[in-house]
């Protein structure tokens, strides 16, 4: 009798019923799960604990076809002193800005503790060669970028070759050496609740240190219930794993309402250890002044024009 | 960079994130220092009185009379009067007229409304301003859309008003009851006797400013105060319907008192509802739904899902999730706006639930609470959950009607219907699958009048909401909720 042939490697059952496993997500459960606790009340001490600690994880971000050393220069100066007129509020965790311009901001972060993070691998849409990708990788972790943010390729996820961006994700984390690599979901792009939560776990199986919601370059990013479901991901892999993976939302968080709302979530999802900017980063531009605004106005009682506050 | 700027930056990051109290300010609640019953539009002073208390401090709220069968009967007369004399030929659009006033004054007041339903019940701001006021306020409009149309709810039939309606409500939801039994009764032509329970009367005490702002005819809503005597009473009155939301107890000895005089009768009663969690539910959102489902109103709620079913082969998953859940549900004072879990309603109600979870401890279940730090004052009760629960066990069978879940394990579906109808009460269910197909199959098995998928505790007026077996028996809420207010020829 002939033998059936061996089952080619990588062809694994899943033989114990433990997480993560993928799992799905109900997405009316999960929008009301986020809209509830979007509904916590943050006042007083807590809210000021908060938005120094959003200051604290914010991720200054420039990302335009316009940017120049110029304009680079004077968010890096922000990054360092968000508010010239308080010296008690803190640098921010990192700028974040595009592969040419990682000479300057090095140039200009130095002697503080801001990083400096990159977007790369073809950023935003991620559709290039792969040797292009790890290259460009590679070009600006040489050139000081501490911190790089890849895009996923969504075309191949959608096309359900989930594979191909693993593998990708596998390369491009080899690429960045020491550097830290945050990997771009796209959720805009993604459709469901159900392949967000498969790409976090993707993401974070190929070794990402970070997920990060989006790329700010749609106008469906960083939205309370795609957070809920990323963090629960982040959840399952850390009670299965015992390893911490970073969570960033980006795009459309504009004011400091919005920062604590995703704070909450963080705090009574994942818990107060990943109330640091090691494990949790806002990317966002406007989002600083309006949380400086804010805490001027609890400190003083009132609220200062917005003239009071740089714009760089 | 200077010195200074670099010493900032290397301060210590805080660690812990304590929520600063938000409380809801009671200022906006004016409550007198005694009340009567409010009998034919006006307050009747009563004869005996007692205070009823905030149970979150046990401090008196004001003092509550307690109603003898004499203002019980002066009410109800009252009632018949209002019946006889106008209201019942009254065209259905202009009790409509009215019903649209309640409802429009209910939301305009509803911040009023819901601080004093959490001041007097112990139920979270949260629950009483998001869920109890607006439920409250949508059934006085969803049942004045229905008050002109009677004739076509049901075609050919002539539906008419049966005369007095005496409503007994519970507690646990003192506005909210109160709407689901005045609303279709008024819409159907009837004039009502409300005897709120004695621990919550307040709101319902409120509510009589609201029907004096909608001018409501005087005697076509009454209001009696006081404990199980006065319910009693009215039960024994000249009434022609009895609507009672309660315990089982009670209700088998309305229904026995009733036995051959003709007055209609609805009943909804306890549950001990199975809420099943099959292994391919979105896990996440079903220990969302099984926190829902039992600590929602401190699990004072008739058809909360005190019994979880979990499939086993996702048993420890689930109860790590539901563990870790439960640590971050936060307890205390209800009038604050991030508060989960308030106050048990009473001294009484706190010392059956802890006489039933001592039992269950005996019985040996596990016993799981939350490091959690209790108030001084007022009758608290930790979330709890039991695991290694047999069906034998009391916290498996009887209704506890706090905040104690007991986890139940099954292995097919077939075992999942088997256990959850293995109870003699019958509300409500939950499921929970991504499976269409099981969805309803399990519907059609499940022996209980309300089943949710996916989700818990939903309620909407347009819904029919009521029991099987031991939970009662008639439909409130939606077209069915009309029919027990309604006699055909």
């Amino acid at each position: 009798m002939a033998q059936a042939p061996a089952l080619p490697t990588g062809f694994e059952l899943p033989l114990e019923p433990r997480l993560p496993r993928i799992g799905s997500i109900d997405q009316v459960a999960i929008e009301e799960r986020a809209g509830t606790l979007a509904k916590r009340s943050i006042k007083r001490e807590s809210k000021v604990f908060a938005l120094e600690l959003a200051v604290r994880m914010t991720d200054l971000t420039t990302l335009e076809g316009a940017d120049t050393p110029g304009k680079v220069a004077a968010l890096a100066s922000k990054a360092v002193r968000p508010d010239p007129s308080d010296p008690g509020i803190p640098s921010v965790a990192a700028v974040c800005v595009y592969p040419n311009l990682v000479p300057t901001a090095v140039e200009r972060v130095r002697g503080s503790d801001v990083k400096v993070a990159s977007v790369a691998t073809a950023f935003p849409s991620g559709q290039s060669p792969l040797e292009a990708k790890l290259d460009e990788v590679r070009w600006v972790v040489e050139h000081g970028a501490d911190e790089v943010d890849m895009v996923i390729d969504r075309g191949a996820f959608l096309a359900g070759r989930y594979a191909k961006v693993y593998d990708e994700i596998v390369r491009v984390k080899e690429a960045c050496g020491d550097a830290h690599l945050k990997v771009i979901l796209e959720t805009g792009e993604l459709g469901t609740y159900d392949n967000v939560r498969r790409a976090s776990l993707l993401a974070m199986a190929a070794g990402g240190d970070f997920i990060k919601t989006s790329t700010g370059k749609l106008p469906s990013a960083a939205t309370l219930p795609v957070a809920l479901v990323m963090l629960e991901a982040i959840r399952d892999v850390y009670e299965e794993t015992g390893r911490r993976v970073g969570f960033k939302p980006a795009g459309g968080i504009r004011n400091a309402k919005q920062a604590v709302q995703h704070l909450v979530l963080v705090h009574e999802t994942v818990g107060v250890d990943w109330l640091t900017p090691d494990l949790y980063r806002f990317g966002a531009s406007s989002l600083l002044n309006d949380i400086l605004m804010q805490l001027r106005k609890e400190k003083t009682g009132r609220y200062q024009s917005p003239d009071y506050f740089t714009i760089d | 960079m200077t010195e200074l700027e670099r010493k900032q930056d290397r301060a210590p990051i805080p660690s812990g994130w304590e929520y600063a109290t938000a409380p809801e300010s009671r200022e906006i609640v004016q409550l007198r220092e005694r009340y009567g019953h409010f009998v034919g539009g006006e307050w009747l002073e009563p004869k005996e009185s007692y205070a009823t208390i905030d149970p979150a401090s046990e401090e008196p709220l004001a003092e509550i009379g307690q109603a003898t069968d004499e203002e019980v009967g002066l009410a109800v007369s009252a009632a018949r009067e209002a019946f006889e004399n106008g209201w019942s030929a009254l065209p259905g659009s202009e009790r409509a007229k009215y019903l649209f006033r309640i409802a429009r004054v209910l939301q305009e007041r509803s911040r009023e409304f819901a601080v004093l339903e959490s001041l007097n019940g112990g139920k979270p701001i949260r629950e009483s301003r998001d869920v109890d006021l607006p439920l409250a306020a949508a059934h006085f409009f969803y049942y004045a859309g229905w008050a002109d149309k009677l004739e076509y709810a049901f075609p050919n039939r002539k539906p008419q008003p049966l005369g007095v309606a005496g409503q007994i409500i519970p507690w646990n939801f003192p506005l909210l009851m109160l709407a689901w039994k005045i609303a279709p009764a008024l819409a159907a032509g009837n004039t009502v006797v409300l005897k709120p329970a004695e621990t919550t009367p307040l709101s319902a005490l409120l509510f009589c400013d609201v029907l004096r702002q909608a001018e409501l005819p005087p005697g076509v809503v009454n209001i009696v105060t006081g404990d199980g005597r006065a319910g009693a009473a009215l039960v024994k009155a000249e009434v022609d319907k009895v609507a009672f939301t309660g315990s089982t107890d009670v209700g088998k000895a309305i229904q026995r008192e009733l036995a051959g005089t003709g007055k209609k009768l609805t009943l909804e009663l306890g549950g001990k509802a199975a809420n099943v969690i099959f292994d391919d539910a979105a896990l996440d959102q079903a220990v969302e739904g099984i926190i829902n489902g039992i600590y929602f109103n401190q699990g004072h709620v008739c058809c909360a899902g005190s019994r979880l079913l979990v499939q086993e082969s996702i048993y420890e998953p689930v109860i790590s999730k539901l563990k870790r859940r439960l640590q971050t549900l936060r307890v205390g004072d209800p009038l604050d706006k991030n508060t989960d879990v308030g106050a048990i309603n009473s001294r009484a109600q706190l010392e059956k639930i802890e006489e039933l979870v001592r039992s269950g401890e005996e019985e040996g279940a596990e016993i799981y609470q939350p490091p959690c730090r209790l108030p001084e004052k007022g009758y608290w009760f930790v979330p709890t959950v039991f695991t290694n629960v047999a069906q034998s066990y009391r916290i498996a069978q009887e209704e506890i009607f706090g905040p104690v879940l007991s986890v139940l394990t099954f292995r097919t579906p077939d075992e999942a219907v088997e256990k959850a109808n293995n109870t003699p009460y019958g509300l409500s269910a939950g499921v929970w699958t991504e499976k269409g197909s099981r969805i309803l199959s399990m519907a059609q098995k499940l022996r209980a009048g309300v089943i949710w998928a996916n989700t818990y505790n939903r309620f909407d007026p347009s819904s029919p909401f009521g029991g099987y077996k031991e939970s009662g028996f008639g439909r409130e809420g939606g077209r069915h909720g009309l029919e027990p207010y309604l006699k055909f020829e």
